[in-house]
């Protein structure tokens, strides 16, 4: 099962690789990872996404909190949340394709943010399977390169990640 | 200031060896006489020495070593140190900051290399770091579950010309890390009814109850609960060690237990056998001080996160007050039957030698006579390990000391003199092989500059018992590279160390030579002791199995 574990952490150097080493260490696996700054300078927030049967997520949860410079880690698919992930794909933009490609960018409300004329490249933000789904839709064309932010996610409603 | 630092923080003893990133901080040892710097003859040993010292005293232990090679050279140590949760500081150099990830002369990236062995790391990117650092080192070190730190300073950070105010910090903060105390109430309630309702109680009781100093805690509650398996281990309610080579009443009562009360322990593999058929109607309740120890292997089924002292502490307090729910005697006379029943038909028995030969377990068994039951031993690793842990009886938390997570072969002769070190008018054996001793034999020297008069028992049975062990039971005994017949003469080799050694073949002779070498009260004696080379350890688990499946002998199984 997919999940999505959002912690914070103290923003020092090493401290990434600590969360980083606990993973290959232990035969967890990360599919994706975000970092940056939080408002507080001090903290780094961290969002990342993983697979496992409960039992397994369970011990990464405890394993990241043991770490000493990880303040607090939430496993955000236990609730309600949001999820976005930004991509950027450039794609072979000629011919008839051209426009049909500027139509399914608006239809999954990407934008196109640089133009060449035989290349688009499009900027297109939601939730990981929002943007598979766009890649899938165009695979008709020629996609040139794609890169992809990696899970960002926040819960819904009151609840904060804070300390 | 390092060196000041560690003197504040009261550091008695910084096992260690110089290198040119260190030189600074050797000065500075050179010039004071609060910090006693013991130097070894390899790295290696500084951290088992320290590790020895801190399982003997329940102080940190601190190591001091250089870059490079220097700081590579305790990776076992501090791996070692790491799987049994023992409070360390490992302090080593670093090339001078403008050079770090130049791959200067000597360099190594030791953060990173320790990084997955240690509890935590400390990179000293200025001298003025260095208080406050050392300050939480060893806080982390030795609070909550214990562990190695690791504090790596760059050579120009302990230029003594840069001068700045000293304050070494008297509390610690870290809004980070916080490690438990008590225990919830709650859950003590719970664990607490399920003992008293238990029919077959079980006590496992693991390296955190002399960890977290609470050993006469579990002394007292098997006494209240008329449950089993604690100290002192001369006590008939003591069943011995349990796992792969525990004994054979021990594995039973584990798996026909119905309530296990598992206190400061982890549920390795080395005990479960196969996690699947792990004692089928056994209740677990599990204190143990790091979360993640609980429900890692083994599914729990009242956890208790706290410190051990405090949570028996309430337990104990909880059962006296406890008026509704009474043990039920007779189902317990049944079980104590049933455990005298299991211990009489295999308890910790061997075949006699032959004639004019010895037996390993002969040889331990002497040693606790010998020795009054009184000494601390140290081991190495191998078939003589489990000889020491099942036939010398341990009546004292702190007296066996031995690498059991890691299994490190070496870490005897250098843990022995820690263990002198803390207590010089102790007696202390090493319970060693003629394999492992040659992993860390050099430190004889040291012994001698020191006057360690530690007393060395080489279980010598010429060849690797263990490895030879399991070739002969699942390798159709094909002895791939287990077999040495290139030894040294180890009373030669003793003597050009300065020390007195005795060989030992002839059985009549086991007793009085080493009585003789015990009474050498201030001489280094190491005992050369031939055994029959064909013994196996038994009980030993069948791979797969639950616990209650064991061999018993060459011949039997259950």
């Amino acid at each position: 099962m997919r999940r999505i574990i959002s912690l914070l952490l103290e923003n020092e150097p090493g401290a990434l690789s600590r969360v980083v080493g606990l993973f290959s260490q232990r035969n967890y696996n990360i599919e994706s990872l975000t970092v940056a700054p939080t408002d507080d300078p001090t903290l780094s927030r961290i969002t990342l996404t993983t697979s496992g049967d409960e039992h397994k997520i369970e011990q990464i949860t405890k394993q990241l909190n043991k770490l000493i410079e990880v303040v607090k880690v939430v496993d955000l698919s236990e609730g309600l949340h949001i999820e976005r992930e930004l991509m950027l794909i450039k794609v072979k933009a000629v011919g008839a394709a051209r426009a049909e490609i500027k139509r399914t960018a608006d239809i999954f409300r990407g934008h196109i943010v640089d133009v060449t004329p035989s290349v688009y490249t499009i900027q297109l933000v939601g939730p990981s399977e929002k943007l598979d789904a766009f890649i899938e839709a165009l695979s008709e064309t020629s996609i040139l390169e794609v890169v992809r932010s990696g899970v960002s996610g926040i819960a819904r409603g009151e609840k904060v990640l804070s300390i | 200031m390092l060196i000041r630092a560690l003197a504040d923080e009261g550091v008695e003893f910084l096992f260690g060896y110089p290198g040119g990133a260190v030189l600074h901080i050797y000065d500075a040892i050179f010039q004071q006489d609060k910090v006693k710097h013991i130097l070894v003859r390899h790295e290696q040993a500084a951290g088992h020495a320290a590790d020895g010292y801190a399982r003997a005293t329940g102080k940190v232990g601190c190591v001091l070593v250089t870059s490079g090679p220097g700081a590579t050279n305790t990776v076992t140590p501090i791996a070692t140190a790491y799987m049994d949760n023992i409070p360390m500081v490992v302090i080593s150099g670093q090339v001078p900051s403008h050079l770090v990830g130049e791959d200067a002369f000597q360099e190594t990236d030791m953060i990173g290399v320790s990084r997955p062995i240690v509890k935590h790391s400390f990179q000293i990117r200025h001298a003025s770091e260095i208080p406050g650092v050392v300050k939480k080192a060893f806080y982390i070190a030795s609070s909550g579950r214990p562990g190695p730190v690791v504090i790596d300073i760059p050579k120009d950070c302990t230029n003594p010309n840069e001068k700045f105010d000293y304050d070494y910090p008297t509390k610690v903060k870290l809004r980070s890390y916080t490690p438990p105390g008590r225990g919830h109430a709650g859950q003590i309630k719970k664990a607490v009814d399920e003992l008293l309702a238990a029919k077959r109680p079980v006590i496992y009781a693991g390296g955190g109850v002399v960890q977290g100093n609470a050993s006469h805690l579990l002394t007292e509650m098997v006494r209240t609960l008329v449950g089993l398996g604690a100290y002192p281990g001369t006590d008939p309610q003591f069943i011995g060690m349990l796992g792969m080579h525990g004994t054979y009443e021990a594995n039973m009562a584990m798996h026909h237990s119905d309530v296990i009360l598992a206190v400061g322990a982890r549920f390795d593999d080395r005990v479960t056998n196969n996690t699947a058929k792990f004692c089928p109607n056994a209740k677990i309740i599990h204190i143990d001080i790091d979360p993640a120890a609980i429900s890692k292997t083994v599914r729990v089924d009242i956890p208790i996160v706290g410190a051990v002292e405090p949570v028996l502490t309430d337990m104990l307090a909880q059962i006296k007050a406890e008026t509704e729910i009474k043990p039920d005697a007779e189902a317990l006379k049944i079980w104590w039957e049933q455990i005298t029943q299991w211990r009489a038909r295999h308890g910790l028995r061997y075949e006699p030698a032959q004639p004019g030969e010895m037996k390993p377990q002969q040889v331990v068994e002497m040693l606790y006579k010998v020795t009054n039951g009184q000494a601390y031993v140290t081991s190495d690793v191998g078939q003589h390990q489990m000889f020491a842990a099942l036939y010398y009886k341990y009546d004292r938390p702190r007296q066996w000391i031995n690498s059991g997570g890691l299994g490190t072969m070496g870490f005897g002769l250098p843990a022995a003199m820690g263990v002198k070190f803390a207590f010089p008018d102790a007696i202390v054996a090493c319970v060693t092989g003629e394999a492992s001793i040659q992993m860390n034999i050099q430190e004889l020297s040291t012994c001698l500059q020191y006057g360690l008069p530690v007393k060395i028992i080489n279980i010598n049975n010429r060849s690797l018992g263990m490895v030879k062990q399991w070739q002969d039971m699942q390798y159709e005994g094909r002895h791939s590279n287990s077999y040495m017949d290139s030894l040294p003469d180890f009373v030669k080799l003793v003597e050009a160390y300065g020390h007195v050694g005795m060989k030992i073949t002839d059985p009549d002779q086991l007793e009085s030579k080493m009585r003789e070498a015990f009474a050498m009260t201030d001489r280094l004696v190491f005992l050369d002791i031939y055994v029959d080379p064909s013994e196996h350890v038994y009980p030993m688990h069948i791979a797969k199995g639950s616990m209650r499946d064991m061999l018993l002998s060459k011949t039997e199984r259950t």
